[in-house]
């Protein structure tokens, strides 16, 4: 429920934005060709762009609903295909940058909020601070000047190598592309598990303070059984961030394609911009606000699943 | 329930000390930012002779492709850069602030409403809407580039804002100014806005520290700060090209970046810990 209503808001942003901007579809193909304006009042009604504002509304989240979403000027093809194109390839990067940051953050972050305090632990947290405070197309520029640029041990940019690529082996292929994925997945895990880390450092602290810990400290139980015992209850609110943690995820994704070249949604939603491709512009938008809001119910799914307390309310 | 830290406190728990004084040093930069820079800014007359040099002692950070110097650069753009993220937020803290107040006062259904509409706003990557909006106005001036961040930064402000009324409402002194007959808006400014200060001012300077990151973000995809005006950003956009050849036009303002956000950010921790306010989100 809340998540449908983010993509119509997000919809109808887009439609205001989309008739904020100067001309309409028509006279942005029409007008560089010189055709006469008898033609163009008849491309408008077949359009639909003449109608009251509220019909066009109602009929652009119609059109939406129904994977509508018009016609991309640059690419020359529906901006649906567009978005199939590259939807693929920022999901296997989000994904990945997402796994590889709850794991790591999580283990990190439990490793410290067990040791609080001690000289490692402080310095683990001034670390997790400063990699938390790297804009993301920094760190990816920086990473992607020492090792592609200086060491020569990775490639900069795209997901495969556009020469070699087709004349490679299966397994070659498959390499090639683990490669390509190295740099740009990095730049956002790296980050990505600073943000876990600080906050399970958090809830595993306060874990440690409950009753029940203390209890089984007072069986006698070893400290690394206490340990794993704590870690099983402060695991939970990192699937809450998980969801809350996808709009920052989206945004790291955005620039980090932009850096390496990476063909996901993030650089054709930069082209699209740099095209003036309004069509393509207002469904990266949408399509973004649809994942980051899936990405919350997912969250919430599975945060569902694995507390019990919760499916019985 | 967050409260006014003691003197005595304050004083002994110093953690907030050395980031404070971290940010002072980068305001005063900026803010004698002409003094201190070596080069004003606009393009050497000589600027072929001089241009591309790497870091030396001459330039500390060498020079970009217009012969101007890169440290004079960044210094300028901290004027810039820190304006902006400043004035943003303060836009972002007075939206934030009225909206979440309104929302904590009348509670009920209005409440409900406008809580649901705030987390359906956050739910829009805010990435999302800056690039649509740049999309289509192009370049922004600096006064419009201000009024957009701010405009899409203050819901996480409205969201504190608003739980802290609501816990606020329920206290004795509340109860009581109602029952002596104060009106809502004498609540709001005498009772209400003193006790929002502590929690304000930790939101204020974690969102100065994602404004920095955000314009900087923005102009290095060149939908930020137009050039001639140096940001921190559009420095690293202008090497990011060049990056194999002349690093030094990307390394610097980054570093300088990750001095301002790192500052506010541990600034922020510190007072937060200090006012324990655990109801702030990182």
């Amino acid at each position: 429920m809340q998540s449908l209503l983010v993509v119509v808001v997000a919809a109808s942003f887009s439609f205001v934005v989309l008739h904020v901007a100067p001309g309409d579809p028509v006279s942005d193909i029409a007008d560089a060709t010189g055709i006469s304006a008898n033609l163009k009042a008849q491309w408008r009604a077949q359009g639909g762009y003449d109608q009251p504002i509220g019909v066009q509304y109602v009929r652009w989240i119609a059109n939406v609903a129904r994977g509508r979403l018009g016609q991309s000027t640059s690419h020359q093809r529906p901006v649906i295909d567009v978005i199939g194109d590259r939807l693929p390839s920022t999901l296997l990067l989000m994904s990945l940058a997402l796994a590889g940051s709850v794991l790591l953050g999580a283990a990190l972050g439990a490793w410290q909020g067990a040791r609080a305090g001690t000289r490692r632990d402080r310095a683990l947290t001034f670390a997790s601070l400063l990699l938390y405070s790297l804009p993301e197309f920094w760190f990816a520029l920086l990473l992607l000047y020492v090792f592609a640029l200086r060491l020569h041990v990775l490639p900069a940019s795209g997901d495969v190598d556009a020469a070699m690529h087709d004349s490679m082996t299966g397994w070659q292929q498959l390499v090639d592309r683990a490669r390509h994925l190295v740099l740009p997945w990095a730049s956002l895990a790296v980050i990505g598990t600073a943000i876990f880390a600080r906050y399970q450092r958090e809830t595993m602290r306060e874990v440690l303070r409950e009753p029940f810990v203390r209890t089984a400290r007072a069986k006698g139980l070893t400290e690394s059984a206490v340990r794993r015992q704590a870690w099983r209850a402060a695991i939970l609110p990192i699937v809450t961030l998980s969801g809350l943690f996808f709009p920052a995820l989206l945004t790291g994704a955005v620039f980090v394609e932009r850096v390496f070249g990476w063909p996901g949604m993030g650089t054709a939603l930069l082209d699209a911009i740099r095209g003036r491709d309004y069509a393509l512009v207002s469904a990266c938008v949408i399509v973004g606000s649809a994942m980051t809001a899936l990405g919350t119910l997912l969250a919430d799914g599975v945060r569902m699943f694995v507390d019990p307390r919760l499916r019985n309310v | 329930m967050p409260a006014f830290p003691r003197v005595r406190d304050v004083g002994r728990d110093a953690q907030w000390r050395l980031p404070l004084a971290f940010v002072l040093v980068l305001v005063l930069i900026a803010v004698f930012a002409p003094l201190l820079a070596p080069q004003p800014p606009g393009i050497p007359e000589n600027y072929d002779a001089i241009k591309n040099f790497p870091p030396s002692a001459a330039h500390p950070f060498g020079t970009d492709g217009f012969g101007r110097d890169v440290l004079s650069r960044v210094i300028h753009a901290s004027r810039i850069s820190l304006t902006l993220a400043f004035a943003a937020v303060s836009l972002a803290l007075v939206l934030g602030t009225c909206y979440g107040s309104i929302a904590g006062l009348l509670g009920g259904a209005v409440d409900r409403w406008l809580m649901r509409l705030l987390d359906v706003a956050l739910a829009i990557p805010r990435l999302l809407l800056l690039l649509a909006v740049t999309a289509f106005w192009g370049a922004l001036p600096l006064s419009a580039l201000v009024v957009l961040l701010g405009t899409t930064g203050w819901f996480d402000v409205a969201r504190l804002v608003r739980g802290e009324v609501r816990a606020l409402v329920q206290r004795d002194f509340m109860i009581a100014a109602q029952a002596v007959g104060a009106s809502r808006l004498r609540l709001l400014v005498h009772h209400v806005l003193p006790h929002l200060v502590p929690v304000l001012v930790v939101s204020a300077t974690l969102n100065v520290a994602g404004t920095i990151a955000l314009e900087a973000g923005l102009s290095y995809l060149g939908l930020g700060v137009q050039p001639p005006d140096a940001s921190w950003g559009n420095i690293i956009n202008d090497g990011a090209g060049v990056i194999g050849a002349q690093w030094w036009l990307t390394l610097f303002p980054g570093l300088a970046i990750v001095a301002a956000v790192l500052a506010c950010h541990a600034l922020g921790d510190a007072l937060r810990e200090l006012i324990a306010l655990d109801q702030v989100p990182a």
